[in-house]
């Protein structure tokens, strides 16, 4: 109860100075309206954007900690704009993600290392139509007030899931590798 | 035939020929693909046609550039004497839009895929810049004007056409052959 009391009081005096926070903040409300998933793809050589627009994440990252940090990640596969009608209404179909089937794509990570200069390498798995890869990439992570930002980008094969089956499967008209970039924002409060 | 008072205008050049039918070749098989291409169900053939299309306007619009460069050079050659003079002006206001067309339609056509989002890269190598940003409304109202410079491109063809077989059938002067010289009427060497 006393030394509660006292730490209220340090931190008090601490944000009254203005003092950089050196308490531990766990940065675990994730902020969907702030954070994006955007993605590039080429077909015929032509880089053509896109982006999901519903996806969740559970974040809980404690910069003093960070190997203990959590985070999973759902998206809602619909959600995608593929940069056209067309290709919104192709890629929910049978041989892309098969929407019905596999609504979902989920990441789970297992391992968080500190590479220095605030990037981390996450390590999980990554399931997407009912197929389970090991993904890891680079992630660069900054603090603003009382909320952090985890950027990254990487690339995914889609072969490796099978997105893309059938008159698609060969890499000529949409090639193999989907450029990845998130931004996903998380708050202490 | 008069034709010979005339040695240095009284034909077009091989190249200005060479370049007229290149580039109406190629125009009319762009213009068969355009038209063929939108209504196939989404597959990776289809992505290909489109950007063989497209590839294909791109090299039309630099033929064209050549073919205007080499024409400010080489005049055309006089047409006859005795031809009206509304169907000289109307000949060659034709030309001029014609001309005019053959840039018109590449261009809305790179404008709208610009608009809609698919930037176009040449042969699959070259990227051209994208004047436009994304935007829906814009993308679907050029492919309305791409449309409408194409079929009055056509049009206008198909009267260009016609006008140069009634020379040669009808008026039967050499105006046809000057474009197609194995036709000429007269077994005359230029
Ligand atoms: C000079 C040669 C060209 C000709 C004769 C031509 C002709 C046509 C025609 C007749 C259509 C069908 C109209 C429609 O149904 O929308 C079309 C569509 C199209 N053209 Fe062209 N075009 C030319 C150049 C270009 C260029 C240079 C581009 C792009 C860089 C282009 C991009 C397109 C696209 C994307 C469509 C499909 C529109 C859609 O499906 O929404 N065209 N073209
Ligand atoms: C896409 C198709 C075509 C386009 C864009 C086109 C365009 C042109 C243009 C701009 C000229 C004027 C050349 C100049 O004096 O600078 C020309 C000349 C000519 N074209 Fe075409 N043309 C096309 C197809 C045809 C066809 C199918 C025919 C014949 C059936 C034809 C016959 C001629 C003839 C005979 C001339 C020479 C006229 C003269 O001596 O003054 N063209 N064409």
């Amino acid at each position: 109860m006393k030394s509660n009391l006292t730490l209220s009081c340090l931190a008090l005096i601490a944000s009254l100075l203005h003092a950089p926070a050196a308490q531990a903040v766990e940065f675990k409300q994730f902020q969907a309206a702030k954070s994006s998933l955007s993605f590039v793809y080429k077909q015929m050589n032509v880089p053509v954007d896109g982006q999901f627009k519903n996806f969740r994440a559970r974040i809980a990252f404690d910069p003093a900690k960070p190997t203990a940090a959590k985070a999973e990640f759902e998206i809602d596969l619909a959600s995608i704009d593929a940069g056209s009608k067309d290709a919104n209404d192709e890629v929910a179909g049978k041989a892309w993600f098969d929407t019905k089937q596999f609504p979902v794509a989920k990441f789970v990570a297992s391992s968080v290392k500190p590479l220095g200069n605030n990037r981390y390498e996450v390590a999980g798995k990554m399931s997407i139509k009912g197929k389970t890869q090991d993904l890891a990439t680079p992630v660069t992570v900054s603090q603003q007030g009382d909320g952090a930002s985890f950027d990254g980008s990487l690339v995914l094969k889609r072969a490796d899931y099978a997105i893309g089956d059938g008159v698609w499967a060969d890499f000529g008209t949409v090639a193999n590798e989907i450029q990845i970039k998130f931004h996903l924002v998380a708050t202490s409060k | 035939m008069p034709a010979s008072t005339f040695q240095p205008a009284s034909a077009y050049t091989r190249t200005a020929i060479g370049l007229h039918w290149l580039i109406a070749i190629a125009l009319a098989g762009t213009f068969a693909l355009g038209i063929y291409m939108p209504d196939l169900p989404l597959s990776p053939q289809k992505l290909k046609l489109y950007s063989w299309h497209k590839w294909a306007g791109v090299s039309i619009f630099l033929f064209v550039i050549l073919r205007l460069v080499w024409r400010f050079g080489h005049r055309p050659p006089a047409l006859p004497a005795g031809m009206p003079r509304w169907q000289v002006r109307l000949a060659e206001g034709t030309h001029h839009l014609l001309y005019l067309l053959m840039f018109a339609v590449p261009l809305s056509g790179w404008l709208m895929s610009s608009a809609k989002g698919f930037q176009t890269v040449w042969f699959g190598v070259l990227p051209l810049p994208d004047l436009l940003n994304k935007d829906k409304e814009l993308g679907d109202a050029l492919r309305q004007l791409h449309m409408l410079l194409n079929f009055s491109m056509a049009g206008l063809v198909l009267v260009h056409a016609a006008a140069a077989v009634k020379h040669h059938l009808i008026d039967r002067d050499d105006i046809l052959a000057r474009m197609l010289p194995f036709l000429a009427h007269s077994g005359a060497k230029k």
